[in-house]
């Protein structure tokens, strides 16, 4: 069925179509329709939910992994401050092998005050084990939410997964949404070791170096192989859907001389901008990353990078730039734009692309030499 | 219960754990599981219990034991719990959680669980310090003890746990002492005949904490009834019960300085603090008539 919604609000339908047992809720901005949209679901019937109202995000992570652990599939979604204020837990979900799904809607971090788009907030949890996606329309969100389940959920990745939308320029902003009926394309939830008295066990006792070495290497086992699934559930989902996603997103990139690197709105963005550049006669392509976590391979030798970083580390560098710089051995123009929803228009990522410096780094508007 | 023979002999506490020496929280521990049972899980933070299970792939408790980062045990437990709900399961589901976990940095989580009304019964072991870091000040240390970060006693009074909890209008609260165990075991079994979120708070004495020779646990749980350092009461739907032993203390306390010479902590106590406490025993004591009266 076609309809016109936000993004905040096509997650909302697809974790309606997910059946979570357990959703647990706290708002915070631009996140705050979801869990407004799934609390009007459950009180009206439509979603058949317990329904966890916490007191924070740090009791939010602390409920889906408890209700995880009980067996039952869970949902948070969160933003900003909130991601970081979960931060404990988010390590102690992948730590415990549980496969919650949580949708961030990607928000600067204070200070000061600022609800916009920014990438650093997802960043500041890339090491805790969890698989990350991030999607670029209203569509993509929805379809994404739904593989999500399936994908944290097979017994070969039981790791959470967290799928990212930009603040406003996604979430808050209408498109055409096609719903589907999944059906069984997510599976009912059999987790292996779940709760149960009669063969009583303790969950994340204390573990020695040897086993706790061993933990740590079946989590990044296991991210490895979630490649595999990844690849298989969207296969699936093209073949019943007709909608068709990979790891990246690669537009016009195969005859390429230069290729522009990005995640999520201003990844689609960038398209526009290898159109008009096209037209110029620069031979450019997009490469929109979708999965960040496994960070997928990405077919660049012999071409020129450009990379725009929606995110900082400071005393470092643009951390999707060093990303691709040390895995796959190619040097990089990287751009810094976007921070705290800093408006960048497809005109200035063909300028990024026109003008690049193979090398070096720059802060668009700030530094950049124009 | 008239007698300790009527609490059933099945252990739920595997042999050599690694506690300390008379630990009061084990023993706690201990009289919660009988009174318990096997169908539940346990949910605890970080503290003196959760380190003395035991190490992978080891456990020393005979029920699931779900641990926990130190300020999540009420949230966790209220996701499990929930699950429950949703899946028609019967278990019980029991936070075992220290005064760190529970008065200090569990706060917040558990103040949103009891308001929710999720139904679980949440225990707080109370050996009034970090006792697993090693004997830091905690909200719930007493005014005048000796911690590893009051060395020099301890300049401000216990936070009373029990009166924010009250604040939240649960169906049933209760104190309790492992040097009372009918008591204790009576209290734990009643908590659990309640729908919603029950709250039991324990005295439990510490032979390294709080500095007394380890054969002395139950004794020095039963100075501190005695005394009114530590009083005994449950309160059922807002309705106020003194128990037995506080009772009696309440008609003849033994003078508090028998309790406090026993232990390191308060050694060189100063005989204002010292008064101080005893002004603070008779306000307890006077507040809990009074509560009984009323109810």
């Amino acid at each position: 069925m076609k309809k016109i919604v936000t993004g905040n609000k096509a997650v909302a339908e697809a974790v309606r179509e997910a059946k979570p047992d357990v959703v647990a809720a706290y708002p915070i901005t631009p996140q705050t329709e979801i869990v407004e949209t799934l609390a009007d679901y459950v009180s009206g019937g439509q979603l058949a939910s317990q329904y966890i109202p916490v007191e924070s995000e740090h009791s939010a992570m602390a409920a889906c992994i408890g209700a995880s652990l009980s067996g039952g599939r869970t949902f948070t979604a969160t933003s900003s401050q909130g991601l970081l204020y979960m931060h404990e837990m988010t390590n102690w979900a992948a730590g415990a092998r549980l496969p919650i799904v949580m949708a961030n809607v990607n928000r600067s971090l204070a200070p000061g005050w600022n609800l916009w788009a920014e990438h650093t907030d997802a960043m500041q949890e890339r090491d805790t084990g969890w698989l990350q996606v991030y999607v670029s329309t209203v569509q993509e969100a929805y379809d994404t939410i739904l593989m999500a389940f399936r994908i944290a959920e097979h017994h070969d990745v039981l790791l959470p997964v967290m799928v990212n939308l930009d603040g406003f320029t996604l979430s808050h902003i209408m498109q055409p949404l096609d719903t589907v009926e999944p059906g069984d394309f997510i599976p009912l939830i059999h987790l292996p070791e779940t709760v149960d008295p009669k063969n009583p066990r303790g969950y994340g006792t204390i573990a020695g170096p040897a086993d706790y070495f061993r933990f740590r290497w079946d989590i990044e086992r296991s991210m490895r192989e979630s490649v595999n699934v990844i690849e298989e559930t969207q296969a699936e989902f093209s073949q019943r859907f007709g909608r068709s996603y990979g790891l990246t997103e690669e537009y016009r990139c195969s005859d390429a001389d230069v290729v522009v690197v990005a995640l999520g709105t201003l990844g689609k963005e960038a398209e526009v901008a290898v159109d008009i550049l096209r037209t110029e006669g620069i031979k450019a392509g997009s490469l929109r990353l979708r999965w960040f976590r496994p960070f997928p391979e990405l077919g660049l030798a012999g071409k020129e990078v450009v990379v725009i970083d929606r995110d900082y580390s400071f005393g470092f560098g643009g951390i999707l730039a060093h990303s691709i710089r040390s895995k796959n051995l190619v040097n990089v123009y990287s751009v810094i734009a976007g921070l705290g929803g800093q408006e960048v228009t497809y005109d200035d990522i063909a300028g990024f692309i026109r003008n690049r410096r193979i090398g070096e780094e720059c802060w668009f508007g700030v530094n950049d030499h124009v | 219960m008239e007698t300790i023979t009527e609490i059933p002999d099945e252990e739920y506490i595997l042999k050599c754990t690694s506690a300390c020496a008379g630990c009061g929280d084990l023993l706690t521990l201990r009289y919660v599981l009988k009174a318990a049972g096997p169908d539940i899980v346990l949910v605890m933070p970080a503290g003196c219990t959760a380190a003395f299970q035991g190490i992978y792939p080891k456990t020393a408790y005979a029920v699931p034991v779900v641990n926990i980062a130190f300020g999540a045990a009420a949230a966790c437990a209220s996701g499990i719990s929930r699950m429950f709900l949703a899946t028609g399961r019967k278990t019980k589901v029991i936070v075992y959680a220290g005064d760190g976990g529970t008065l200090d940095i569990g706060l917040q989580a558990m103040s949103g669980a009891f308001e929710r009304r999720t139904d679980f019964l949440y225990i707080c072991y109370d050996n009034e310090a970090y006792g697993n870091t090693g004997m830091q000040r905690s909200g719930a240390t007493p005014l005048g003890a000796r911690t590893t970060t009051t060395p020099a006693g301890k300049t401000e009074e216990k936070k009373d746990i029990d009166a924010i909890i009250a604040a939240h209008n649960p169906p049933y609260q209760a104190t309790a002492c492992a040097s009372y165990p009918q008591d204790l075991f009576r209290k734990v079994q009643k908590a659990l005949t309640f729908h919603g979120p029950t709250f039991i708070h324990v005295l439990s004495p510490c032979p390294p904490g709080w500095r007394y020779p380890s054969e002395k646990t139950v004794e020095v749980g039963r100075l501190a009834v005695k005394s009114g350092m530590w009083a005994l009461w449950e309160r059922e739907q807002g309705k106020l019960a003194i128990s037995a032993p506080t009772r009696s203390a309440m008609k003849k306390p033994v003078p508090v300085e028998e309790y406090l010479s026993l232990q390191g902590r308060f050694k060189g106590i100063d005989e204002n603090t010292t008064g101080h406490l005893k002004d603070q025993i008779r306000e307890n004591f006077h507040r809990l008539a009074a509560g009984e009266e009323r109810s």
